[in-house]
């Protein structure tokens, strides 16, 4: 019966609920008992609310007992990245800085879960303030990927796309400042979307990079994205980036799939060194694909992206330098060596000491670096010149094309332990993936199949001009179906059991 | 303490030239906070008006206050200054306990206002023009209380405690251009300039600008160069002057130390000080060498600030007159003397007694009173003039009770005294106490007819039906009754002895 429940999708989890087949309180108790029976394993989970899951999932079923319409995500529950803060619930963010922190405030994000009924489970696991490719760099210890434990399921939010391939939630919420939704998505074979810049409120997000992060949805098929990216997304007046426009009809689009008729880019500049041979040949299957469903594929020539990397490591840490100063010891997380004798300032050197990771710290020194005066046009300002350029770049791109698809990241999994000293290393698994957070447009990363030399499954992804996020949906369900149909099942089935 | 050398301010002034740049803080009179809907009431529990926002908490942001952005445009169109098309917010990035973000939002490079003047008029009536730099938003830090030291500054404390009301709180700086060619008159172009802009701000409505509860700060920052040379000195920047004498007296303190260092031989070191109340000198600071670092950058939670170039004119066409210009309008309209004019102002009644000529009383009686008997009381009670338990309208009413007769002065300030007791309006006091003397009607008859007959063309203009120029019989009675009499009863009484009605 729990396997039958936790290997539904949040779309026929809802319509059961709805038509009386399970209870709210069934499927909340299924994934608890998941998350119980292999979160040790896999430890895609910073904090279980057990007893909060169960009092929502009470008060869906007491909803339809009472007769009242239920919202089309209402009783399933949901794995939340542990970046939005939530009332009464511890929020980490990955970091020892933010250790038993309980905020008093729900994020914006939350509380349109909370109003679509959606069940969260609890906090999932990420790496330290969203800083990283891999989750290695949680203060609280690595995830594993479900495909193999031994292997990096993605970051920052490796936490969430584990619960997904673990079968420990149908739904998560991940957040994208250079790939951190897509990147793990592609890694373990599940469906991830950075929606457009401005689309879902950052209210209540821990900043990383203000103007690069964007919170978005994770599941297991594209309808199921569609339906919770709805649920998130809209006008926030507490967010001044928020964008106040009606969101994309992105379910419409996901239950519609087609790509017939529709010009394609496929971009120079996303393949050649550092791609693996797996990837490039199951990118290029997908191309064909799409071919073969009626679109036309168009090359496109972007030469500005090769600086993205470059650009994007002088605008994040800058800003995540100015975002994370806020962690002195005075207000609130950990406060180290306050003993009586020590000044405020001491008291706030050996908190940030001992409560930042090293990739933290090293992202601070170079942001406080490049903001610094003389030095402040040479780096911040040329990487906002770049940042600029690529906007561009991808306006002109989209004059031609309708969507860009690429591979979401260079490699499959790589062993956990693999690039953690090696940050350049780290860096690359985002190259696809950034220059999309740099011009604020939508993308997704969707499952398209195994790597023949190591069995782990690529990421195909595909970018969408900003606001157009339901062209992502219309495109990623005809090729989901395309796929599903060619394997006879969803990838994910080719997951070894845990 | 060391005592710091001084030159004599003559001698200063005979070697060398001041140049100055004033920069004040105003804290705007928002309901709400610069970025979070938190109250900006003073005088709360400590820590009680504050929210995710204001406290900088993980995952907060800001969002404009667009009164907030109105009040400073209002400002900026007042100073003549041009208003941005489109600005940004940016980050200051420095430590500090009670900044809660650690990092202040301000505008940086791209201010709201720029390029203004305002013009200040010095006790004899002189005009001089101070050029503004810029008016720019930013938000106020929370405040410290150093517990445990000696002096309430953070050395020496055993430790501190943080109130966050104040954090979050709208302000704007309005920055000078450099203040050159005042000469000897720089300290006092300082006062006037603040206290001008004070007037300002309070008749634009944006904040009651009381520099005693902090809602108006100002930094004097002053430098010297020997006469005849145009490079500027190294200027000393002395921080929350908060009182308009106080600025005064800076600004003379530093001429006279930078006067004494330079003709010592010594160079002055660019530095904060602070200015000490009780025997108006300045000690040393912070030492600001060039390496300060705020690493300013575009605040990324924000999005540009645009305002509509309709909205701004709409603003400007919404502007109360100048201060000077109302004032040298009112002394013209009151007959007063400058001198005179100024303790008006600085004993703060210009509004009262505005209010109480509008209420019917003439403009002598109306100075008369406020100047005078209520001013005194308000001082023994150590309240402003609005803070009296009297209104204009009973002042007006005090002096139609005099005009009329019915009061003579020595009554009148009885009456005046019972309604400030909280015995209740004039009419009722006067009727409690007794007070009404006999008018004179008889007296007052024989007055109208003599201003007719000396009057005749004019009494035969108001026969031919031009009402209006009544005014200069009343006038005519009025003084020939010293002021003694009700004007609106005079002027009934001379209609009534013509024949004709008004409407």
């Amino acid at each position: 019966m729990t396997d039958n429940i936790i290997k539904l999708t949040a779309a026929k989890i809802a319509g059961k609920i709805a038509a009386g087949e399970l209870t709210a309180v069934e499927v909340t108790e299924a994934h608890l008992a998941r998350i119980e029976a292999v979160d040790e394993k896999v430890h895609a989970f910073l904090h279980v609310d057990r007893e909060g899951a169960l009092a929502q999932a009470r008060a869906v079923d007491e909803k339809r007992a009472r007769g009242e319409k239920l919202g089309p995500l209402a009783g399933v529950p949901l794995a939340l990245k542990d970046i939005f803060t939530t009332a009464g619930m511890p929020t980490t963010v990955g970091s020892k800085m933010l250790e038993g922190w309980i905020p008093p405030y729900d994020a914006t994000l939350v509380k349109n879960l909370k109003a679509a009924d959606v069940v969260i489970l609890g906090k999932t696991n990420m790496d330290e303030f969203a800083m990283g490719s891999s989750t290695e760099n949680s203060a609280y210890g690595p995830t594993g990927n479900p495909w193999d434990l031994t292997r990096i399921p993605g970051g920052s939010g490796g936490g969430s796309s584990a619960a997904l391939a673990a079968y420990e939630a149908p739904l998560a919420i991940g957040t994208d400042t250079g790939g951190s939704i897509r990147q793990p998505a592609a890694v373990t074979g599940t469906v991830g979307v950075k929606p457009t810049y401005g689309g879902v409120s950052r209210y209540g997000m821990v900043a990383f990079s203000s103007s690069l992060d964007q919170g978005g949805p994770c599941a297991r098929t594209v309808l199921d994205a569609a339906l919770l990216h709805e649920a998130i997304a809209g006008h926030d007046p507490l967010d001044s980036t928020s964008i106040d426009a009606p969101v994309p009809p992105v379910v419409e689009a996901a239950r519609n799939g087609s790509v017939a008729g529709m010009r394609v880019g496929v971009v120079k500049q996303f393949r050649g060194e550092g791609y693996q041979a797996g990837v490039v040949q199951r990118f290029d299957e997908s191309v064909e694909l799409l071919k073969s469903l009626g679109a036309e594929i168009v090359e496109l020539d972007c030469p500005t992206f090769d600086l993205a990397l470059s650009a994007y490591y002088l605008i994040a840490p800058s800003e995540c330098s100015s975002n994370l100063a806020r962690f002195d010891a005075m207000r609130y997380g950990l406060r180290v060596g306050d003993d009586g004798t020590r000044s405020a300032e001491d008291v706030t050197a050996l908190t940030r000491e001992a409560g930042f990771g090293d990739e933290v710290k090293r992202r601070i020194i170079l942001g406080t670096y490049a903001l610094s005066s003389g030095y402040y046009d040479a780096y911040y300002g040329s990487a906002q010149k770049v940042r600029t350029l690529i906007t561009r770049e991808f306006e002109k791109a989209f004059e031609e094309v309708d969507v860009i698809v690429s591979p979401t990241t260079p490699t499959t999994a790589f062993p956990i332990g693999e690039r953690a000293d090696d940050p350049m290393a780290m860096y690359l698994a985002d190259l696809c993936t950034i220059p999309t957070n740099l011009a604020g447009n939508a993308a997704m990363s969707l499952p398209c199949g195994l790597a023949p030399e190591d069995g782990l499954p690529v990421g195909l992804q595909i970018i969408a001009p900003a606001m157009k996020d339901d062209r992502l949906y219309k495109v990623g369900a005809a090729v989901e179906a395309a796929f599903v149909e060619k394997w006879g099942h969803p990838l994910l089935e080719e997951a070894p059991s845990l | 303490m060391t005592v710091t050398e001084l030159l004599s301010y003559e001698a200063a002034l005979a070697e060398y030239d001041p140049v100055m740049g004033l920069e004040v803080h105003v804290e705007l009179g928002t309901k709400t906070k610069m970025f979070c809907g938190c109250s900006t009431e003073l005088g709360a529990e400590p820590n009680s008006q504050t929210c995710p926002t204001c406290l900088g908490l993980p995952g907060s942001l800001p969002v404009v206050n667009a009164i907030g952005v109105e009040s400073a445009i209002k400002i900026g169109l007042a100073l003549h200054c041009e208003i941005a098309e489109w600005c940004r917010f940016a980050r200051k990035n420095y430590f500090y306990p009670d900044m809660p973000k650690n990092f202040q939002t301000s505008q940086y490079d791209e201010p709201i206002a720029f390029n203004g003047y305002l013009d200040v008029q010095l006790e004899d009536g002189e005009v001089f023009r101070v050029e503004i730099e810029r008016a720019h938003m930013e938000e106020d830090t929370g405040k410290s209380l150093h517990v445990g030291g000696a002096t309430g500054r953070i050395h020496g404390a055993s430790h501190s405690l943080l109130d966050y009301n104040r954090a979050g709180i709208p302000l704007i700086e309005i920055v000078t251009k450099p203040i050159e060619g005042a000469g000897e008159r720089a300290p006092e172009v300082a006062k006037a300039y603040v206290a001008e802009l004070r007037e300002l701000i309070r008749a634009l409505d944006v904040s009651e600008a009381r520099m005693d509860k902090g809602q108006m700060r100002c930094d004097v920052n002053l430098s010297l160069r020997p006469h005849g040379t145009k490079t500027f000195g190294t200027r000393s920047e002395t921080k929350n002057v908060n009182s308009l004498r106080s600025v005064e007296r800076a600004a003379r303190f530093e001429i006279q130390r930078h006067a004494a260092v330079l003709s010592s031989g010594g160079t002055i070191v660019q530095e904060t000080r602070h200015f000490h109340e009780e025997d108006g000198s300045t000690t040393s600071g912070r030492i600001k060498d060039n390496a300060e670092d705020y690493r300013y950058f575009p605040e990324p939670d924000l999005v540009p600030v645009a305002p509509a170039r309709a909205w701004v004119e709409e603003l400007r066409g919404t502007l109360p007159e100048l201060p000077r210009v109302r004032r040298n309008r009112l002394r013209e309209e009151w007959g007063v003397s400058e001198h005179d004019m100024q303790s008006i102002l600085n004993a703060g009644a210009v509004d009262a007694i505005v209010a109480t000529i509008e209420a019917g009383a003439d403009a002598a009686s109306a100075r008369k009173w406020w100047m005078g008997e209520l001013a005194r009381s308000a001082n023994e009670q150590g309240v402003s003039l609005e803070e009296l338990a009297i209104t204009p309208a009973d002042v007006a009413r005090v002096s139609a009770l005099v005009a009329a007769g019915d009061l003579n002065d020595k009554l009148a300030r009885q009456v005046i005294e019972g309604v400030l007791a909280g015995e209740g309006t004039p009419d009722q006091v006067v009727e409690k106490r007794g007070l009404k003397v006999v008018s004179d009607e008889g007296a007052l008859g024989t007055a109208v007819e003599e201003a007719i007959a000396a009057n005749a063309a004019i009494a035969d203009k108001i026969r031919g039906g031009k009402v209006a120029a009544v005014g200069a019989l009343v006038g005519a009675v009025m003084k020939a009754t010293r002021g003694q009499a009700d004007a609106a009863r005079v002027k009934d009484l001379i209609l009534e002895k013509l024949g004709v009605s008004e409407g």
